[in-house]
């Protein structure tokens, strides 16, 4: 295991992350008509959020979002330094409970409300999810990202059409974007109040949206991966379905959650289950 | 201005008010006076805000509910109360149920007269509680010691 | 050979003691001593050599045969009177057909079998023995403190502890005589052995809901032994095999009709679909019936034949059809446990799923398949019997087995919770043993037949969604609670610590387990095995540990600065109380429930239709045998 990557990883995730957030908010202002906040500001939104008083409703509460974040960091690390692919969704999947035993830990309506959406949300994603690594595994014979993304040829998504845009379809749900943004109400909305999020304050809120900017840059890499070898072709492919999302975002009302779910089902059925059919008859 | 500035969250909420100042405080969030700009997101939630903006005076009902809302804002934490019935109980100062403005029940920082009070006022009010909000993060930290 | 012998033979002895015995202590001594002599005895089977792919022991008696005949014989008299008694009509055909069938078998052919090898002995078995040694044993201990507690609690129950105990035990006889026989005669008669004990032990109530579903679990069971002996006999007639190795080595071709009949067998005693209701029928048993039979063992059992046939499987027709029927079940029961609030139900369900899985891995035949169906059995034998064993406690104390009454029960009952939730983690969340099964079954059906993975993939969603709500309503506080875990007894303590501990065990040094016995099997059987990286073995170590970290830190992190307020009501709290302010002021208490989606994930919705399709998977197999 390389020191130096994991460290880079380990610094540079989070700064892109966070820039990522900041040019979303920015350009969802500019749609919406409005100036919008400084690129910089998740930023100083987590630094705010860090001189903050911590406020609990239970004792131990705090711990389930350390290791949220822990896990979620060691998930992105195991992607980035080129490890097995299933094992990165495993542990996202790890990460993702913790978030949603936390929820569970606020013990109020609000975040209840929140957490069994959540709940519903990973049950949403999870097919799309898991089609796509194994897709990913039939088109390139291994689940390492490190060989995936040194050796293929041709470009992936040249034989999985499907899975890439079932996978950006359920994208919509993990970037926690409308019409899927069923749990925490980002940006400002307050239907149910905060959702997941509603019983923490300063230092947990600030390391939940760190551990956001992690996933979503994993998130992005995972995207890229269908452009492998060739890293720009990737990162600029991610970029530009990011910003389709903020678009969709915006154009789009939150769903309810049946049409959440069934709807995911059905496209990882049809899109994801579809690619890998046609990669079983054409082998 | 420090870092922490420039992200000031807020809750508002509504003690008694006609909604004069209310529609007010929502015009300042939309295209026109955007205050997103100063990174200003309206949570609903007290856990998650720093500026406890009131409108409306205090009253028997919700006398609790204020005080309330204001235990659950972590610190460092300001009130600025807006619009002239927040801050004094404006023309309905004299009858039977109300007790005057937020400052009966909570410390207020920053008053914001006016009805309603303008969306430029009001921003007005925001930035200089900022000022305050500041003062007591840095008060905050000193106490205990270590920068937080 | 001897400790084969003893494993077998043993638990008849302790069993004919405690039917005898009335008294609460000696009963306690005879089941905690028996217990520990199976738990060393199965352990000591370690030390035997293993370096054949199986050994073999011939048995020098004919006069065995004659006299499961004649239990066979008296065993289908009382079923035949009982069924009579309670007007079950439909059993009186079964019993006669098994009996019948059965007695002309012996009459007309057993004679001319050679003497043959009668017990075997291979990792698997060894695998099997040890599930049955250890977690069965813990389960008899556990039952003496569960009982006394449960006819404490019922009574109107009729106390008949010393059958109940009685039969406990015979049935660990035949569990241990089901994994290491090889005669398949012998392995017939151990197998309606615990069909009946099984049928004992969930009619104990004595109520008729419990008859009932007693008569259910027999019916099946019955016609799938029914289906197993007309295998047998095809076997012997046709091609002159009687043993379980002979049969393993023959050309798969050819044998094909007998083993789906054997198969058929081993469906129905693993409740899946189609014929998955008596399984969770019989939750109506005390726990500790639900947790040996019904999740831990005799449902093993049914894998177990599944995955020895596995090899015949690889390839073929047949073998797909079986793991279409064990993967559709896997999919259809993991979304049926989601709208179960009662907690054995769900266990019940997610039972029959992860048996669907171990199916589905034995259907496909291969050696990562078998790999990984081997890993399963392991981890979800103990997790299950954990998670069985706690909730069957905790159902005593707060008088209920209802998830949404389980609500903050880490504040009512920390030590159960957190045993449960060490269950629960091991069902189904990385980096703990089921997770890894689940990874080794998908990257088998990826590579064997990837149409399959459809049903693979929606079961783990659902899986998710329902173990994580469960753990959650532990978790979240929405009243405060005394802690009411007291007066629970030792010998319920001793076997839930020594299984949580195991569980942590066995999911720490699955790689050594798995290089030391399952891989050696998996290779003696293909000549190649499935080994995990150790890139990867390493990573889900770290996570192991950082899990372990979070157990043992959650109680010390946290902030400085950190002040307990109420949770956010709107501000309409009423201070230092878990209530708010209604309308019209009335006091509200903070109520939180959990999602079960009935309309859409109902028992009622989706039992039916999966049924039916099972029914039709089960008949293209049947059809395909007689063809």
């Amino acid at each position: 295991m390389d020191i130096l990557s994991l460290t880079l990883y380990i610094v540079l995730a989070p700064l892109f992350g966070g820039l990522l957030a900041g040019v979303d908010r920015r350009i969802t202002a500019r749609l919406q008509g409005r100036f919008g906040p400084p690129i910089l500001q998740p930023f100083y939104d987590v630094a705010k959020l860090f001189c903050k008083e911590t406020l609990v409703v239970r004792h131990t509460q705090t711990v389930y979002i350390i290791f949220f974040v822990v896990f979620m960091v060691f998930t992105g690390g195991i992607f980035y330094l080129g490890g097995d692919l299933l094992l990165v969704i495993f542990s996202m999947m790890l990460a993702n409970t913790f978030l949603i035993l936390a929820g569970y830990r606020g013990s109020s309506p609000y975040s209840t409300v929140g957490t069994e959406r959540e709940l519903l949300q990973m049950m949403a994603y999870e097919p799309m999810v898991l089609f796509y690594v194994v897709a990913i595994y039939m088109a390139s014979k291994t689940f390492y990202v490190g060989q995936i993304a040194t050796t293929s040829h041709p470009m992936l998504i040249k034989s999985l059409p499907g899975v890439f845009l079932g996978f950006v379809y359920v994208l919509t749900i993990k970037l926690r974007k409308s019409p899927f943004d069923l749990s925490t109400s980002h940006h400002g909305h307050q239907e149910i109040v905060k959702g997941i999020t509603t019983e923490y304050t300063g230092p947990s809120l600030a390391l939940i949206e760190i551990a956001h900017w992690y996933e979503n840059i994993l998130l992005l890499g995972l995207v890229a991966l269908f452009f492998a070898p060739h890293l720009w072709l990737g990162v600029a492919a991610s970029l530009t379905v990011y910003s389709l999302e903020i678009f969709i975002d915006n154009a789009c009302a939150r769903a309810r959650w049946q049409m959440t779910v069934f709807s995911s089902w059905g496209i990882a059925a049809v899109l994801g289950f579809g690619n890998v059919l046609a990669l079983t008859l054409f082998r | 201005m420090s870092l922490m500035q420039k992200s000031p969250w807020i809750i508002h909420y509504d003690g008694s008010s006609c909604n004069g100042c209310d529609i007010e405080v929502l015009a300042a969030l939309t295209p026109m006076y955007d205050v997103e700009r100063f990174g200003v997101i309206n949570t609903g939630n007290p856990k998650h805000a720093d500026i406890f903006l009131i409108t409306g005076s205090v009253n028997e009902q919700n006398k609790s509910v204020v005080r309330n809302i204001y235990d659950q804002m972590p610190n460092p934490k300001v009130v600025v109360a807006v619009g002239i019935c927040a801050c004094t109980g404006g023309i309905f100062r004299d009858c039977y149920n109300v007790l005057g403005g937020p400052d009966k029940v909570i410390p207020v920082d920053l008053y914001v007269p006016g009805c309603a009070a303008r969306p430029e006022s009001i921003i007005d009010g925001v930035i200089r509680a900022l000022a305050v909000w500041e003062e007591k993060r840095r008060s905050l930290t000193g106490q205990k010691g270590t920068p937080s | 050979m001897e400790t084969l012998v003893f494993l077998i033979l043993y638990p008849v002895v302790a069993a004919l003691a405690l039917i005898l015995i009335r008294g609460d202590s000696p009963r306690r001594f005879v089941v905690v001593a028996s217990a520990v002599l199976l738990i060393v005895a199965s352990c000591w089977l370690l030390k035997y050599d293993y370096s054949a792919p199986v050994n073999l022991y011939q048995v020098h008696a004919d006069w065995i045969r004659l006299l499961m005949q004649i239990v066979e014989l008296a065993l289908a008299a009382y079923m035949i009177v009982l069924a009579v008694r309670h007007r079950k009509w439909p059993i009186v055909p079964l019993v006669l057909a098994s009996a019948g069938v059965g007695l002309w078998f012996e009459v007309v052919h057993v004679h001319t079998m050679g003497k043959g090898v009668a017990l075997s002995l291979n990792r698997f078995s060894l695998i099997m023995a040890l599930i049955t040694g250890i977690v069965g044993s813990l389960i008899a201990v556990y039952a003496l403190g569960y009982m006394r507690t449960y006819h404490a609690h019922e009574k109107d129950v009729p106390d008949k502890r010393r059958t109940f105990f009685f039969v406990i035990f015979v049935f660990l006889s035949a569990m241990f005589g089901i994994v290491f026989s090889n005669d398949l005669l012998w392995f017939y008669f151990f197998w309606e052995i615990t069909t009946v004990c099984s049928f004992v032990l969930i009619a104990y109530r004595g109520d008729q809901e419990s008859i009932n579903n007693a008569f259910l679990a027999l019916g099946y069971n019955l016609a799938g032994g029914l289906a197993m002996l007309l295998g047998i006999v095809i076997l012997f007639s046709q091609h002159g095999i009687f043993e379980l190795d002979k049969l393993l080595l023959h050309d798969k071709s050819v044998v094909m009709a007998p083993v789906i009949l054997l198969s058929i067998a081993g469906i129905v005693k693993s409740a899946q679909l189609p014929f998955s209701s008596w399984l969770v029928g019989a939750m109506v048993a005390p726990t500790p019936v639900s947790a040996l039979l019904h999740s831990s063992t005799m449902v093993k059992a049914g894998v177990y034949l599944l995955v020895k046939l596995a090899p015949l499987f690889d390839g073929t027709y047949a073998g797909l059809l079986v793991a279409l029927l064990g993967g559709f079940t896997f999919m259809m029961t993991s979304m049926i446990a989601i709208s179960q609030s009662d907690a054995k139900k769900v266990l019940a369900y997610s039972t029959i799923a992860n048996l669907g899985l171990i199916v589905m891995c034995a259907g496909i035949g291969t050696y990562e398949a078998l790999w990984a169906a081997v890993l399963l059995i392991i981890f979800h034998a103990v997790a299950k019997c954990l998670l069985f064993l706690c909730v069957g406690s905790i159902a005593h104390v707060i008088g209920t087995r209802d998830i949404e009454a389980m609500d903050a029960l880490v504040l009512a009952m920390p030590r159960l919770t957190w045993l449960m939730l060490i269950g629960m983690a091991g069902m189904f969340l990385a980096p703990f043993g089921m997770l890894i099964s689940k990874w080794a079954a998908l990257v088998a059906v990826i590579d064997a037949n990837p149409i399959l993975t459809f049903l693979l993939i929606y079961g783990s969603g659902a899986t998710l969604f329902f173990w994580v709500k469960w753990m959650g309503r532990l978790l979240s506080v929405s009243q405060l609670r005394e802690n009411i875990e007291t007066g629970i007894q030792r010998t319920i303590w001793a076997p839930l610590y020594i299984l949580g501990f195991l569980m942590t065990a066995v999911c720490f040094f699955f790689p050594y387990m798995s290089h030391r016995m399952i891989e050696p099997y998996v290779t003696g059987v293909y000549g190649t095995t499935f080994t995990m990286s150790p890139g990867n073995i390493t990573i889900m170590i770290i996570m192991m540990g950082l899990v372990f970290l979070f157990f043992v830190s959650r109680k010390e992190v946290n902030f400085r600065n950190t002040r307990m307020v109420d949770a956010y009501l709107g501000g309409a709290n009423l201070p230092g109380s878990k209530a708010f302010t209604g309308s019209a002021g009335a006091v509200q208490k903070i109520v939180l429930r959990n999602y079960y989606l009935e309309k859409y994930f109902g028992e009622k919705l989706l039992l039916y239709p999966s049924i039916f399709v099972a029914l039709g998977l089960l008949i293209v197999l049947i059809i395909g045998a007689v063809a």
